[in-house]
């Protein structure tokens, strides 16, 4: 078992094209950590110095992690992350 | 070029007088590859505000399952500018991260007439269409 992460269009051009990838670790983060192994630069566009980029939304299952613990938060087997952009602006 | 039903442009422009001061955003979906509008989802604008609008996260991530789920995608995602021209804010070109979707930018600074404009926006670089409007019995 796995963690599923489903990608956005405009990142798939780093999972090979592929809609949903797989990893683990225990949060986010670590999730993230372990993704970026097999698609070099992923986590780089999730993720900056202060933590989840503004310009992207990550949901595990249902909720908005924002509201749960951002990065920290927890993931297990069989969870379900999916990341889409904000769609935002001025 | 954006092809779209005049009935869409109608909704487009009647959420954004309806919100007026305030920003009002949505998405017309379509099915994936046709690069035609179909279905009207009219979002909420989690900011309120005059100046900014974002999906409210949670209805976004609902209506883009819907989407997935009916193989359709954003073809249009529109908002309002309520003091200033139909063109995208530097905000704007910033956050875009759909290059499929036409950016449809309409004007409600003027009571009377509703500029409506077009607009692609790929990796910084905006490029204004045109737009054809499909009128009733065309």
């Amino acid at each position: 078992m796995a963690i599923e992460v489903r990608i956005p269009t405009i990142l798939r051009n780093l999972t090979g094209g592929e809609k949903a990838v797989e990893g683990k670790g225990a949060t986010l983060d670590e999730l993230f950590a372990d993704l970026d192994v097999r698609h070099p630069g992923l986590r780089d566009r999730l993720v900056d110095a202060k933590g989840l980029r503004k310009f992207v939304n990550v949901y595990l299952n249902d909720e908005d992690v924002r509201f749960l613990g951002g990065l920290e938060t927890a993931v297990s087997d069989g969870d379900s992350v999916t990341v889409l952009p904000a769609v935002a602006g001025g | 070029m954006l092809t779209i039903e005049r009935a869409l442009v109608d909704r487009i422009v009647a959420h954004a007088r309806a919100d007026h001061p305030d920003e009002a955003c949505g998405v017309i979906a379509g099915p994936v590859g046709s690069d035609r509008p179909t279905r009207f989802v009219a979002m909420t604008n989690a900011e309120r505000s005059p100046t900014f609008y974002r999906f409210d996260s949670l209805e976004q991530l609902k209506v883009w399952r819907e989407m997935d789920d009916r193989d359709e995608e954003p073809v249009v995602i529109y908002h309002s500018h309520t003091a200033t021209e139909a063109y995208p804010s530097r905000t704007d070109v910033s956050y875009a991260a759909e290059p499929n979707a036409h950016y449809v930018l309409v004007s409600t600074r003027d009571e009377h007439e509703t500029e409506f404009r077009s607009f692609r926006i790929v990796d910084g670089e905006v490029t204004e269409e045109p737009v054809t409007v499909i009128e009733p019995g065309a």
